[in-house]
């Protein structure tokens, strides 16, 4: 794999890390915002495996599926609080949860 | 015996201990204790005298002829029951050494005693035990046993014993009967422990504790305010004589090249090896010693009040023997004073000027009293002013045999006071007495024995000894030699004559003035009053003038007590003649004495009432009353005089100098509290406290910003946080 394609690989990273970054920050809605944090988690992964493939390495697609099936189960447990904090508040807007405000 | 008798003062000191501790549960209240141990004392005492003779003889001479033994022995015999079986076996002994080479003897010891230069030394027999041990130097206690302390042990055991048998009838049933008996043990062994010391600073030790002993003792009776009082003034007036005594023994202590021990002293003294000066110095100063507690005047005060302690101790505390410590003071360093004060050469000085000042003075103020016992303590002062007197002139063996003789007459007077008064409860002659002579013979034939062995009457012991005394003036000193006080010892003898017979006029003659019926005392004290009085018939026989006996007899004291040794002066010191115009004289002026009070009592001639009638006489005799105003003068003028500026300087110190110290520490403190509460604690401390809290509180509300509870900002900030340390990765590594 030469230097240009690496370059388009971990440009689209990131991007897609920008992108995670944003909705993590800026957005209200708890669903939302764990669908960013996957973003992020995913540009990682991109590059891992780019940088695998340019070492002619398996590590690091390794890595990669490691995080990825780390990644679901953090979804589970996130997605299952949401749900929790739903049913008691009735609103999944991240500025209501503020119990630990000092 | 002789190196062993420092086991003596031990006895009555074991004593002390033991009535202290277990008297009060003995049947007889431990007095059986105290009469045992100076029994014991005496017996061994007596043994260290037959020994101390065959010593002095063996040293040169052997076979010295036995006199004192004879007259001694013969006293002895008479005297203490107890000491019968122990004397008898050790002058037995003594008989068979000597009896074979006595006749051989006899010419060669006349020459001796003529020639007492060439007399051999005698050597005191010494013991000495390290006491401590200070800057090198080694504090010792011992023993020195030489003729004067051999005599003394003798005197102090045998009246201490007499006064402990008179004693458990005498004060029979008193409240501190134990209490009593233990201080009489503690006296005699602190006594004997004197006259034994072998340091000065041991001789010290003992002074004081006769000291306590007798104030322990006049104030046995302290309930009664004039008690105690009496046995304040004994002791605080010794006080004023130990500064003398300090003084003195620590002068000789450095002129002598730090030594306490008394030969070496009294060996430099006469040597030259101290200087005029220091023993000129020393001798004044143990002269203020000797005031006080012989009751010299101008110290004599507290004699007479001293009587306020019961009969016993007066006799043997206050007449036999303490009060003749400072007499044994003066004779122990005997040549520190003869150098110090040049007696052998001069013809006044100071100690024979105390003395013949006090044998007047005292005497005279012997006739005005009505107490009896104050008579009898006058009488003592004046004697004892003979025996300074004697010593202050250079006749040593004088004074001291007068010491000898007047223990026991003067005992022998005491005691049959004490029986007197045990009989009429009173010592008032003038009110309570008179005509005794019918109910109680034997007190009244011992009185008169020792009357006249006090007046001085030919044959009884106070002639003998008083004859030397004024011999010795009339012979001894230098140019023109001590007459004045021959004069003043004549006149002395001429009072004490007329004092003594108006004694024994208000006791024992005339109507009996008191109430009830008096009775004889019981054996106790009349067995006491006759030893005492045979002793003082036949004490006198002890120094008989080599003019009126053979020499085995004669000047047997002198023989035996007198020290001969380096330590004793040689060089300008004699012995007087006897010289039968002075004894004549001096008998004659005491038959004069006593002749003129018994036209003035028995048969009322003289100007009686004079003292109301003539200015001067009522004069004389209001001086005489106030006893010369010394009291008025101590008590009024030095006490009263010095205590109220005193008084007012030490208020003024008190509030000005001591409150004002206290006040301003007071305020000092006070000022620095405040300075302390409102600058330290307030500002330093609470501040400290108050600030923390402040910019703990401060920076927590700054910090509570952060802590907003907002995921999405704790995530703002991890972002940015991660992205600056990326930027300062890439840029810097």
């Amino acid at each position: 794999m030469d230097d240009l394609l690496l370059n388009q690989f971990l440009l689209l990273g990131a991007i897609l890390f920008g992108i995670g970054v944003y909705g993590v920050i800026a957005r209200k809605n708890t669903v939302l915002v764990l669908m960013s944090i996957e973003l992020i988690l995913n540009a990682v992964n991109i590059n891992l495996i780019a940088f695998g493939a340019m070492h002619g390495d398996i590590a690091g697609a390794v890595f990669a599926l490691f995080v990825i099936a780390v990644a679901a189960a953090e979804v589970g447990v996130g997605l299952a609080m949401v749900l929790i904090i739903y049913r008691n508040r009735s609103s999944v807007d991240l500025d209501d949860v503020d119990t630990m405000r000092g | 015996m002789l190196e062993n008798a420092w086991i003596i003062p031990l006895i009555p000191a074991a004593s002390f201990f033991l009535i202290l501790f277990i008297g009060k549960h003995l049947p007889r209240k431990g007095s059986e204790l105290g009469v045992a141990a100076v029994g014991i004392a005496f017996v061994l005492a007596l043994a260290t005298n037959v020994q101390w003779f065959s010593h002095v003889d063996d040293g040169g001479h052997e076979g010295e002829p036995r006199g004192e033994e004879v007259v001694e022995g013969g006293e002895h015999g008479l005297g203490a029951a107890v000491s019968v079986d122990g004397e008898s076996a050790q002058a037995g002994a003594f008989t068979e050494t000597v009896a074979g080479a006595r006749g051989a003897e006899s010419a060669e010891e006349g020459e001796a005693l003529d020639e007492a230069e060439s007399e051999h030394a005698v050597e005191p027999v010494e013991r000495s035990w390290t006491w401590f041990q200070n800057g090198g130097v080694d504090i010792e206690v011992g023993m020195l046993l030489d003729g004067p302390a051999v005599v003394m042990l003798f005197v102090v055991t045998l009246v201490s014993l007499l006064v402990h048998v008179y004693s458990t009838d005498y004060v029979a049933g008193d409240r501190r009967y134990t209490h009593f008996f233990a201080f009489l043990s503690l006296f005699t062994a602190s006594m004997l422990g004197l006259v034994m010391a072998k340091s000065t600073l041991q001789l010290i030790v003992c002074w004081e504790l006769v000291g306590v002993c007798s104030f322990v003792l006049i104030g046995h009776w302290w309930e009664e305010k004039a008690n105690s009082d009496a046995a304040l003034k004994a002791f605080i007036t010794n006080r004023v004589g130990d500064i003398g005594l300090l003084v003195g023994i620590i002068t000789l202590y450095f002129a002598a090249g730090q030594t306490f021990d008394i030969v070496e002293i009294n060996t430099l003294a006469l040597n030259g090896g101290i200087s005029q000066t220091a023993l000129l110095v020393a001798a004044c100063a143990l002269i203020a010693a000797v005031m006080s507690k012989s009751g010299q005047f101008i110290l004599h005060t507290w004699l007479p009040d001293a009587m306020a302690g019961p009969t016993p101790v007066s006799a043997l505390i206050h007449a036999a023997t303490m009060v003749v410590a400072g007499i044994f003071l003066v004779g122990r360093l005997y040549g520190v004073f003869f150098e110090g004060l040049s007696i052998g050469t001069s013809s006044v000085n100071l100690l024979a000027v105390v003395g013949g000042v006090t044998v007047i003075g005292g005497a005279g103020l012997a006739f005005v009293q009505d107490d009896i016992k104050k008579v009898l303590a006058y009488s003592t002062v004046s004697q004892l002013g003979y025996m300074v007197m004697a010593l202050g002139i250079g006749a040593w063996t004088a004074a001291f045999f007068h010491l000898f003789t007047h223990a026991f007459f003067k005992a022998c007077l005491f005691l049959g006071s004490g029986s007197v008064s045990h009989a009429v409860h009173s010592f008032d002659m003038r009110r309570d007495m008179g005509g005794l002579r019918k109910w109680m013979p034997h007190t009244y034939k011992t009185f008169i024995i020792g009357t006249a062995a006090l007046v001085g009457i030919f044959p009884f012991a106070g002639f003998w000894s008083k004859d030397e005394i004024l011999a010795g003036a009339s012979q001894l000193g230098g140019e023109g030699n001590y007459t004045a006080f021959m004069i003043v010892g004549i006149v002395g003898a001429l009072m004490t004559a007329a004092y003594m017979t108006r004694v024994i006029y208000l006791i024992f003659f005339g109507e009996y003035r008191g109430h009830g019926h008096p009775h004889e005392s019981g054996p106790r004290i009349t067995v006491p009053l006759w030893i005492l009085a045979v002793l003082g018939v036949t004490a006198g026989f002890a120094n008989i003038p080599s003019a009126l006996a053979p020499d085995s007899l004669a000047l047997r004291f002198e023989h035996f007590y007198e020290p001969r040794g380096d330590y004793f002066p040689i060089e300008n010191f004699t012995h007087p003649e006897f010289s039968l115009g002075i004894a004549l004289g001096a008998t004659v002026i005491g038959l004069v004495g006593i002749g003129a009070a018994y036209l003035w009592y028995w048969r009322g001639l003289g100007p009686h009432g004079i003292s109301e009638r003539s200015a001067v006489a009522g004069t004389g005799y209001r001086v005489l009353v106030n006893k010369y105003y010394f009291d008025h003068l101590y008590t009024d003028v030095i006490a009263g005089g010095v205590k109220g500026p005193i008084a007012r300087a030490a208020y003024w110190i008190n509030q000005n100098v001591i409150d004002g110290v206290v006040n301003g520490a007071g305020r000092l403190s006070t000022a620095l509290g405040r300075f302390v509460y409102t600058h330290v604690d307030q500002q330093v401390v609470d501040g400290a406290v108050n600030r923390s809290a402040t910019a703990a509180n401060s920076s927590g509300q700054v910090l509570r910003q952060l802590t907003s509870g907002k995921v999405q900002q704790y995530g703002a900030l991890l972002f940015g946080a991660a992205a600056v340390f990326a930027g300062a990765i890439i840029l810097f590594v």
